[in-house]
């Protein structure tokens, strides 16, 4: 059995690689969002980004004359199904690219199908483990994690703060960001006093909270997605417990501070540039892509854009630069990536190498505040 | 273990268990007048918010809340008229398994109307960073809300079960729903009422907490269990000792969390409820002859 199956799957590939992948005029791009479910804050501007796009560069002509074909495929967060799409995608519907998953959860279950299929899998989130160890085939667009927590905590030693709590949501993400912080923390002389991980799907935290305040902390950290980053943050002022929140760059969405109302005032978070557009200077590189992505969306779906839906722009837009360089062989548009400087997104300025399949420094991260319901930067 | 903190868990504890007794109580009616476990409890608190939540973008808060409560009910109503009512005969596992298919019908029709967004009631009283001190710790207001209507739901249940006649009518199906036909009672407008109130309680229930734990169209399912676990708790029929299960298993939950990760939270509840099924079937408060006439 296992001898035909190699053969099978050596067959298999000689046909894949030996097939001219584009036959056809379209450009044909799969997209594993999480359109609906827990995670659709993520997946729901990231699909409405994707169409907005593809409309705008088919309207224009297409790349190189070549139309660009989406198919997106709804995950509902759930890693079993970005499996079987991920495998759909590449063995039934050979498309030329996979962008997505929106979870880093998903994101890992698929890595090593992309690479088995040698297709390029741009993903929208923001686990370090996606590109590190790197994959041939895999890249990301969101800045990574240990970036995110080294911001915090290079706030933090400005504040003079020592000795902090960590709280994150049991989920990939969550857990990525643990491991991250805790590895951190040491290096910039910070004491994780107390660790804890919270259910998912948790309504009140009110206990978790009392616990942390027990402990004398002079600061706090929540790291999750998911909308407890509303409500670990009331919790807290209404036990009176008003130490500095600072929470993960999954913070990027104006609702989630809508839903914290007041309590959102003061939480200190890294971003992209994407939220506080406006208030850059005139000169920052960023700032006309920023500006123009950010009003285009606005205009079409009536709803704020968030730093998920410039995830998705970035990889499409990465990928369409390839393509304009490499053409449609997917080995050279590979390279091509890999091989990308200088290009400017929305999560920042990507630098691409073979040892770097994410392409952002750590200036990528602003550190933003929450002030009358708005994002600002927090030093002004 | 300071005193303060000791106190703080108890608040956190109260304001748990008292919610998850309401649902219990839910559970508790209309399982003394069918036998059943409704399993779309859940989805009656689920509904009640997310109404009251939509008409609050017309109303005024109060209204909203008593339209919305009101509305429920009779969602109750037309649910055991359509569903329940009409069964030739009305087997114990099979109206279970109804309520079973009603829940996850009325989380789905909900989630087309509502999304998954995210929503929430504005705090009745203050903003989401007002406290309380009450002693040495300190509380939203909003809990507040949450531990009075709930007491005083329970108690106008007492006096609705034992003072009026309607009331009693109910509780005579309860003990024995043939001696109760016999006496000319109409034992199925005591059961579409039964659903009624349980929806009442469940929506008003969920109108209070939307603004601390906020709604979604799944938020029914946790509480169900929860409510469940309480009802069994406490034994299953009695509101009282509902009230008393919710309290110890909301107090349990919030200690736990000084002593485990608090991943482990729900998983205390479960595991409550095993031991329970498992060591006193009829529940800490329940007396066993009584659960030995009952059918389920």
């Amino acid at each position: 059995m296992r001898v035909i199956s190699r053969v099978f799957l050596l067959l298999f590939l000689t046909v894949f690689l030996v097939t001219p992948v584009m036959a056809s005029d379209t450009i044909k791009i799969g997209a594993i969002l999480s359109v609906t479910g827990p995670a659709s804050f993520l997946g729901a501007p990231e699909a409405n980004t994707l169409k907005m796009l593809v409309d705008e560069i088919n309207s224009k002509g297409g790349i190189k004359g070549k139309k660009i074909e989406l198919i997106i495929k709804d995950s509902s967060a759930s890693p079993e199904k970005a499996i079987s799409f991920a495998k759909q995608l590449i063995e039934e519907e050979r498309v030329f690219a996979i962008i997505g998953p929106s979870t880093s959860g998903e994101t890992l279950k698929i890595k090593s199908i992309c690479e088995k299929g040698r297709t390029i899998c741009i993903s929208c989130a923001a686990a370090e483990r996606i590109v590190n160890p790197v994959a041939r085939y895999v890249f990301k667009t969101p800045q990574k994690d240990s970036f995110a927590a080294r911001k915090i905590f290079m706030q933090m030693k400005k504040m003079g703060i020592k000795r902090i709590g960590v709280v994150v949501g049991n989920t990939g993400f969550g857990k990525a960001g643990k491991a991250q912080l805790e590895k951190l923390a040491p290096e910039y002389g910070i004491d994780i006093v107390i660790s804890e991980v919270y259910d998912k799907r948790a309504t009140d935290l009110t206990a978790l909270v009392t616990k942390l305040k027990a402990k004398g902390v002079e600061a706090v950290v929540n790291w999750s997605i998911v909308p407890a980053q509303s409500i670990i943050a009331k919790n807290m002022r209404q036990i009176g417990f008003n130490v500095p929140l600072f929470q993960s760059h999954g913070f990027g969405n104006i609702k989630y501070v809508r839903a914290a109302g007041a309590a959102a005032e003061g939480i200190i978070f890294p971003a992209g540039r994407l939220l506080v557009a406006e208030e850059l200077p005139d000169n920052h590189p960023q700032k006309p892509v920023l500006l123009k992505y950010k009003r285009d969306y606005e205009a079409r779906y009536k709803e704020e854009v968030s730093t998920f839906g410039g995830h998705a722009y970035d990889a499409l837009m990465i990928l369409v630069e390839a393509i304009k360089k490499a053409g449609t062989d997917r080995e050279k548009v590979r390279d091509a990536i890999e091989n990308l400087k200088g290009f400017v997104g929305t999560g920042g300025i990507f630098n691409f190498s073979p040892k770097d399949h994410n392409g952002l420094d750590i200036d990528s991260f602003e550190m933003l505040t929450v002030r009358n319901g708005k994002f600002v930067l927090l030093e002004k | 273990m300071g005193v303060e903190l000791f106190l703080q868990y108890i608040a956190a504890g109260v304001t748990y268990g008292i919610i998850y007794a309401i649902v219990a109580i839910g559970f508790n009616i209309i399982y003394n007048t069918t036998g059943i476990i409704n399993f779309a409890q859940g989805e009656f608190v689920m509904l009640g918010s997310m109404i009251a939540i939509s008409l609050h973008g017309v109303m005024p808060l109060l209204p909203s809340i008593v339209l919305a409560s009101v509305v429920t009910m009779f969602i109750g109503a037309l649910i055991e008229v359509l569903f329940i009512r009409w069964l030739k005969s009305p087997t114990v596992l099979r109206m279970i398994i109804i309520t079973i298919g009603l829940s996850i019908l009325i989380r789905e029709l909900a989630l087309s109307i509502w999304g998954e967004g995210v929503r929430a009631l504005p705090y009745f009283t203050g903003n989401e960073v007002s406290s309380v001190e009450i002693g040495m710790i300190r509380i939203s207001p909003q809990v507040l809300w949450v531990v009075g209507v709930c007491l005083f739901m329970v108690a106008v249940l007492q006096g609705f079960f034992h003072f009026t006649l309607l009331g009693r009518k109910m509780r005579a199906c309860a003990a024995n729903p043939v001696a109760a036909r016999l006496c000319g009672i109409n034992t199925k407008n005591m059961v579409t009422l039964s659903f009624m109130l349980s929806a009442l309680i469940g929506a008003v229930a969920g109108c209070v907490v939307s603004p601390i734990t906020y709604s979604q169209y799944n938020m029914g399912t946790g509480l169900a269990i929860k409510g469940f676990t309480v009802a069994i708790l406490g034994g299953l029929g009695n509101s009282l000792a509902a009230l008393g299960g919710g309290i110890v298993l909301g107090i349990l939950e919030s200690f736990s969390v000084w002593f485990m990760p608090s991943a482990y939270k729900d998983a205390i509840s479960i595991a409550i409820l095993l031991v329970i099924l498992f060591v006193r079937p009829s529940g800490l408060f329940g007396s066993k002859e009584r659960m030995a006439l009952k059918e389920f």
